[in-house]
């Protein structure tokens, strides 16, 4: 349905309208009022769709600061000894570069971003359930990634000199280190805290939404796979983010008051924040990759022009993954002096959580088989998705399996296991929706060529990059150290080269990305001919409301005959 | 409430979309976060008394007031009372009587916070205060809980931080009293539209029940 309308750039911005079209009045004789009415249409908008823009674009720099501190630290490491930062500071980048990426980046991440744009287009609604407050997740994110960004710059030391103390230690805050070191902790938390509130809130509102928001003729099984990822998704955010909270919280009040909650030396015990952390943060792991794992059932589907294979059997795993991925967070503590029983008890429930996961894999698989193969841009992201993020699942039994985890405990092989899994899991999901969408977002077409150039750079820097990682932390290179044995060197030249590698892709795609959208070629309507009703039923940037009239659905999201039109 | 829910749910494109049942569900939600985010310390709480320290937690919990504790709970939930009597008043069109219920229901809130105070006052008086406020050293003292046992010591981190959030929430439910105060005198809540005064009932009942469990918790245990 071709809509002659206004798309949502070019009309109205739905919240303080009064004075934002006030301004543009004054403005029209005066730039700058034009400039700040243009602003204001965005910061105070509650239009899902340009929430989710702001979202991706300031998840955009957050992800360039990170990358500038990895960068960092693979150039420190590229020879034993210190090249030019110190061990002090090294301890303060690391930690940054993981607060920065999880909290900023990859948390957020899909739901924030294609979430917000997608979810109410593909459920065939105007907008979220409670718009309002889906902006004010995005205040809140800026507050709190304000308090976090800050953290890095300023403070005090212990003798009350200005200087440098962002927080170090690891981005995990380990308790009793976090109590006694006298960088920026307390701000980083309260700014993890807030971004909590950030992360619960969209939960609350996608939950919502998905239940109340259906179209006519959608049931829960009529779902695009993309919505089903996000309600799963959405329920790990709210029933996990208010214990981190809370963990948080303690740490902070024991930083400023001393109730002795964590302290070894005062009675606590500091194991029980390890818990509750992990209580949060292993679901907080699949929050980063299901929604990533929906993207790419849409888009093998779209792409391989079949009708995805084991539709219910791919829903209801991500449902299980969330569930399941409840009881295994102590598999992260299997050094930490547990008993032996909880040991084997939640050894044995994590390698159960890999069984939902193999269930997509293979849906996703079958999918393919003796489909009609497309190998567009996005497709060959979401096939990336695949073959990373089974390499990052597959190493990662070998950290659930009890004796092995002892071997590679804080080695580079947990922090080449998880980047396989975060990194090449959720944020090539990112990518694949960034190309999947991006004629929904700006109904232009980014240049195709360039597309494929910047993937294979990033594809061959990756392996290169975390695949050595693999390797020197089977050898017994540990992880977060500034220095290192000079057998390691080889290992550690080849990822900073892959490094090197793989940022030259990200820029190559990331200037691909801003020129196809400032000026791209058109793109068709339904451009890659999809079938759920953000194609088929809304305009190419979509209209303000979405819809012309809410529209009613026949036929599922996968309903292909094989062939391309 | 079924033929009221029918009335709220009307889809229309040029309203902002309102929906009865989607902002009680919102609601829900968001009283599970306020549920797992206490639970969080209760969890930490029950490990402590368990595991570690039962017979310093019944020492400890001695040193508690249970005659302000027991009345706060009185308190509390008088006005989880008040609060249904407001709603049900205002469903019945008596304004008046509303009006009323909410002031009672938000003095009861006042009351609470009263007696909190002299509760921690007489707790600071005695020495008994987190260590690191050394700024209160000066009005009562050094703290004594340094000096304590350890699980004691603990018992009284996790007083002062628990009741100390639960009163932070009795605060935060004042405020949006005074919201639904205002709301239903400017006739913003009337017979028709009460979504939003259920829903801060609903929050006020939860900041009720986790004093419930508070309550025997810090103060029955010994």
């Amino acid at each position: 349905m071709v809509s002659s309308a206004k798309t949502f750039y070019e009309d109205k911005a739905l919240i303080f309208q009064g004075f934002q079209e006030s301004l543009e009045k004054a403005g029209e004789n005066n730039k700058l009022y034009k400039f700040l009415a243009w602003v204001l249409s965005w910061i105070f908008s509650t239009d899902h769709k340009r929430v989710g823009i702001l979202y991706l674009i300031t998840m955009a720099a957050f992800f360039a600061i990170g990358v500038s501190l990895g960068l960092l630290i693979r150039f420190e490491l590229f020879l034993p000894g210190e090249q030019f930062i110190s061990a002090r500071v090294y301890n303060s980048v690391f930690t940054m570069h993981g607060v920065i990426m999880i909290f900023l980046v990859v948390i957020p991440g899909i739901p924030a971003t294609f979430g917000n744009f997608c979810l109410p287009l593909q459920l065939g609604a105007p907008d979220v359930s409670f718009p309002k407050l889906n902006l004010s997740t995005w205040w809140l994110f800026m507050i709190g990634a304000g308090l976090a960004v800050l953290s890095l710059f300023v403070g005090t030391n212990a003798n009350g000199e200005l200087m440098m103390v962002a927080p170090d230690g690891g981005w995990t805050f380990y308790v009793p280190y976090s109590l006694e070191s006298s960088a920026n902790i307390s701000l980083a938390l309260s700014g993890a805290f807030i971004l909590g509130f950030s992360s619960m809130f969209t939960g609350m509102n996608f939950i919502t939404t998905i239940h109340r928001m259906r179209a006519k003729g959608m049931g829960f099984f009529q779902m695009p796979l993309f919505c089903w990822s996000l309600y799963a998704s959405s329920w790990i955010q709210v029933l996990a983010t208010p214990v981190v909270s809370i963990t948080l919280l303690l740490v902070i009040i024991e930083r400023f008051m001393g109730i002795g909650i964590f302290d070894p030396s005062k009675g606590g015990d500091p194991v029980l924040y390890q818990h509750m952390f992990w209580i949060y943060s292993h679901p907080a792991v699949y929050l980063m990759v299901i929604p990533a794992m929906g993207v790419v059932s849409d888009v093998i589907a779209v792409f391989s022009r079949r009708t995805i294979f084991g539709y219910k059997a791919i829903a209801i795993s991500s449902m299980a993954i969330a569930f399941v991925g409840y009881f295994v967070w102590a598999h992260h503590m299997f050094t930490s002096g547990m008993t032996e029983t909880a040991q084997i008890v939640f050894s044995f429930l994590t390698f159960f959580v890999a069984i939902p996961t193999a269930i997509k894999t293979f849906n996703w698989i079958a999918t393919l088989y003796k489909g009609s193969i497309h190998l567009s841009v996005p497709m060959v992201w979401a096939l990336t998705f695949v073959f990373l993020f089974s390499i990052g699942g597959l190493t990662g039994l070998l950290n659930g399996a009890i004796n092995a985890d002892i071997h590679v405990h804080d080695t580079y092989y947990v922090v080449g296991h998880f980047h396989y899994t975060m990194f090449g899991g959720g944020m090539v999901g990112l990518f694949c929706a960034c190309h999947y969408w991006f004629p929904k977002v700006t109904g232009k077409i980014y240049n195709e060529s360039v597309g494929y150039l910047a993937w294979a750079f990033f594809f061959v820097g990756f392996n290169t990059l975390y695949g050595s990682m693999l390797v020197m932390g089977l050898l017994g290179m540990p992880r977060r150290y500034h220095d290192y044995l000079p057998q390691f060197t080889i290992w550690h030249q080849l990822s900073t080269i892959g490094a090197v590698i793989m940022v030259t892709g990200l820029i190559i795609m990331f200037i691909n990305l801003l020129k196809g959208w400032i000026n791209g070629p058109k793109a068709n309507e339904n451009h890659w001919d999809g079938r759920s009703l953000e194609w088929t039923h809304s305009a190419s940037p979509p209209i303000l409301l979405n819809f012309d009239k809410d529209p009613e659905v026949q036929g599922g999201p996968y309903d292909y005959d094989g062939e391309w039109k | 409430m079924s033929n009221s829910t029918e009335l709220h749910i009307e889809e229309n494109h040029d309203h902002e979309h309102e929906d009865y049942v989607g902002d009680k569900m919102g609601m829900w939600l968001f009283l599970f976060t306020e549920l797992l985010l206490f639970g969080g310390m209760f969890l930490a709480f029950l490990v402590y008394y368990i595991s570690f320290y039962t017979e310093d937690f019944h020492n400890a919990g001695k040193n508690l007031n249970v005659m302000m504790g027991g009345g706060n709970t009185l308190i509390l939930l008088t006005s989880s009372l008040t609060m249904v009597l407001a709603i049900t008043a205002i469903q019945k069109k008596n304004k008046f009587l509303s009006i009323f219920y909410l002031i009672v229901t938000i003095a009861c809130a006042g009351g609470f916070m009263v007696v909190k105070y002299f509760e921690w006052g007489a707790k600071f008086s005695h020495g008994l205060y987190p260590a690191k406020l050394t700024s209160l050293a000066e009005y009562f003292g050094p703290s004594i809980i340094p000096s304590l046992p350890k699980g004691e010591a603990i018992f009284f981190g996790l007083y002062f931080t628990m009741t100390g959030l639960h009163g932070f929430h009795v605060m935060a439910g004042v405020a949006v009293l005074l919201i639904v105060l205002y709301k239903v005198i400017v006739n913003d809540i009337d017979s028709e539209k009460f979504g939003y005064m259920e829903n801060v009932g609903l929050y006020w009942h939860v900041v009720d029940l986790i004093w419930i469990y508070l309550f025997p918790l810090l103060y029955l245990v010994a």
